[in-house]
């Protein structure tokens, strides 16, 4: 079985979620004429990264009578589609969120369970904390959400595997940093080490989708990756332009790399517990 | 060893796209540059050209009698090599009137004058020009407060903040800026004879790897120390970047209200494009 996966590096307009849902639906268009079954788009891609004290305003529920998710549901009919946004839930609780929508309907909804909170990141102090990692059956197989520093952490995409996601969808809104005399960022060498290893490690699909663009003087890399159970580079888009990059997986290949290499059937997930349940309750 | 070096043609493709991007969103297409002759301007110039254009670029060079000759021969160097459009205004007339009412006026004083001229002419510049003020301030001088509040430092957005003095030669020399002025001893070319190396009593060189350390790597003074630096260099370079943190914010708002700009009204400037 093929799955054309499409992944959507854009820029977006901090708070405008109307002319970023426009942007949502003009590459809707051009990755359905190209044949995709799926499409990606980054973290928080309706509403911008920096968004401070305008969480509150750009919030929306995926929906059928949410004004924005109206379209984008009924863009699904077409292909299935992952796009960022900001959670309001019935408590006004708001959550860095990602949905899975397919075929009309809301598969699955990923709120970020690890929020940056240091440095030059602030997230913390304006999102509450996701309380969940699971993943959910597709058309193409079972996947898993994870947005940025969830997957700066190794917990998330290990819950994953274990829950059965094969296909691991991961987006980010990472800005630029550490310049020295490489010709990559700092971050973006991390990011593309770490989506490699999962890859490795995991004997699964890892997509990596990162938006482009500034805000201030931040500097959204872009530069989205494909890895498959081999670890092997499927696909690359560019550094820091918009792009919509292609990538046909080959979902065969889970059964091939695990004839080979059965990471996942000898996974001793019994003494993972054990362990964990001694060093949690050693305190 | 510490190693400042960066990757001359990613920088160029970040700074060039950061300088597009902030112009062109809030519906500008033209930039002005304040030219002095020296590297830091002649950087924020070169990209702002290959960002914007040529004819979208103006240049403003602002001698005072006493300026340096060279300073005003080597911005037209520039001004030459990337055509770009010129206009040159003498701030003698400015700053002369204020200068003659305190006989006693120091040269400190004289310097904050100029700059804080130079600032108004740009500002008229990029009202008539319609740009916006690309900024010339390198990372080791907003550290080190080697700057004039609202005169130097003052612009619409700063491409060359995050690069310390030497990578700013590095990439220089990257971008076809004309060796005479990189080489030439640094200046702010306030009056005559000054230097930048003279009067902070260290060289650049020497400065801009402590720094790396101190705010890059977040080494401890005492780290410092035991990597070669003279303890009282180290000393004095952090006092400086304390007591120098009120050059790099706006003024502080007496909080009042439940909801104060700067502490709990935020927002990017970015908001909305």
């Amino acid at each position: 079985m093929k799955l054309n996966l499409a992944l959507a590096q854009i820029a977006t307009k901090l708070g405008d979620v109307e002319s970023n849902l426009e942007k949502h639906l003009d590459y809707i268009r051009q990755a359905k004429s190209q044949k995709a079954d799926l499409l990606v788009f980054p973290e928080l891609s309706l509403t911008g990264y920096v968004l401070q004290d305008l969480v509150a305003t750009v919030a929306h529920r995926p929906t059928d009578d949410d004004p924005v998710f109206r379209h984008l549901l009924k863009a699904s009919q077409d292909l299935d589609l992952v796009v960022g946004f900001v959670d309001e839930d019935s408590r006004h609780r708001f959550f860095i969120a990602s949905a899975y929508l397919s075929g009309g309907k809301v598969l699955h909804v990923h709120h970020k369970v690890y929020l940056p909170t240091y440095g030059l990141f602030d997230e913390g102090r304006f999102f509450a904390w996701g309380d969940s990692v699971r993943s959910f059956d597709t058309r193409f197989g079972r996947v898993g959400l994870l947005i940025c520093e969830d997957f700066w952490h190794a917990s998330p995409p290990y819950l994953l595997w274990l829950d059965g996601a094969d296909i691991m969808l991961f987006s980010s809104a990472s800005p630029g940093r550490g310049l020295n005399d490489k010709e990559k960022l700092e971050s973006a060498r991390w990011v593309e080490r770490v989506s490699k290893a999962y890859a490795s490690m995991f004997t699964s699909f890892v997509a990596h989708c990162n938006r482009v663009g500034f805000e201030d003087g931040l500097l959204f890399w872009g530069g989205a990756t494909v890895n498959d159970p081999n670890g092997e580079l499927i696909v690359q888009g560019p550094y820091f332009e918009e792009a919509l990059t292609f990538a046909e997986l080959d979902l065969n290949q889970l059964r091939r790399t695990r004839a080979r290499l059965p990471l996942l059937r000898d996974e001793r997930t019994v003494l993972v517990q054990k362990e964990l349940d001694r060093i949690l309750s050693r305190g | 060893m510490v190693d400042l070096t960066i990757n001359t043609d990613v920088a160029r493709q970040i700074l060039i796209g950061f300088i597009r991007s902030e112009v062109t969103r809030v519906g500008y297409a033209r930039a002005v540059v304040g030219l002095s002759g020296g590297i830091d301007s002649a950087l924020s110039f070169v990209l702002a050209v290959e960002a914007l254009g040529a004819e979208n670029v103006l240049a403003v060079r602002m001698p005072y009698k006493s300026s340096s000759p060279d300073s005003l021969e080597h911005a037209q160097t520039l001004i030459d090599q990337f055509k770009v459009q010129c206009e040159t205004i003498e701030i003698t007339d400015m700053v002369e009137p204020l200068f003659g009412r305190d006989p006693q006026i120091s040269k400190q004083r004289k310097g904050n004058i100029m700059a804080r001229s130079r600032m108004i002419i740009l500002y008229d510049q990029s009202e008539a020009f319609k740009g916006l003020i690309i900024g010339t301030s390198n990372k080791t001088e907003i550290l080190l407060g080697y700057t004039t509040m609202w005169g130097d430092m003052a612009s619409a957005l700063n491409p060359i903040g995050d690069l310390y003095k030497t990578q700013v030669c590095q990439l220089s020399r990257a971008l076809g800026i004309p060796p005479v002025i990189i080489d030439k001893a640094p200046s702010a070319d306030l009056w005559v004879g000054q230097t930048d190396e003279g009067e902070l009593g260290f060289t650049y060189e020497e400065v801009d790897r402590l720094l790396y350390l101190l705010v890059d790597q977040r080494f401890s003074p005492q780290e410092c120390v035991e990597e070669g630096f003279d303890e009282k260099f180290v000393n004095s370079v952090i006092t400086r970047i304390r007591r120098n943190q009120f050059k790099r914010m706006m003024p502080p708002i007496a909080k009042l209200s439940n909801r104060t700009i700067g502490y709990d009204f935020l927002y990017l400037r970015d908001w909305g494009t």
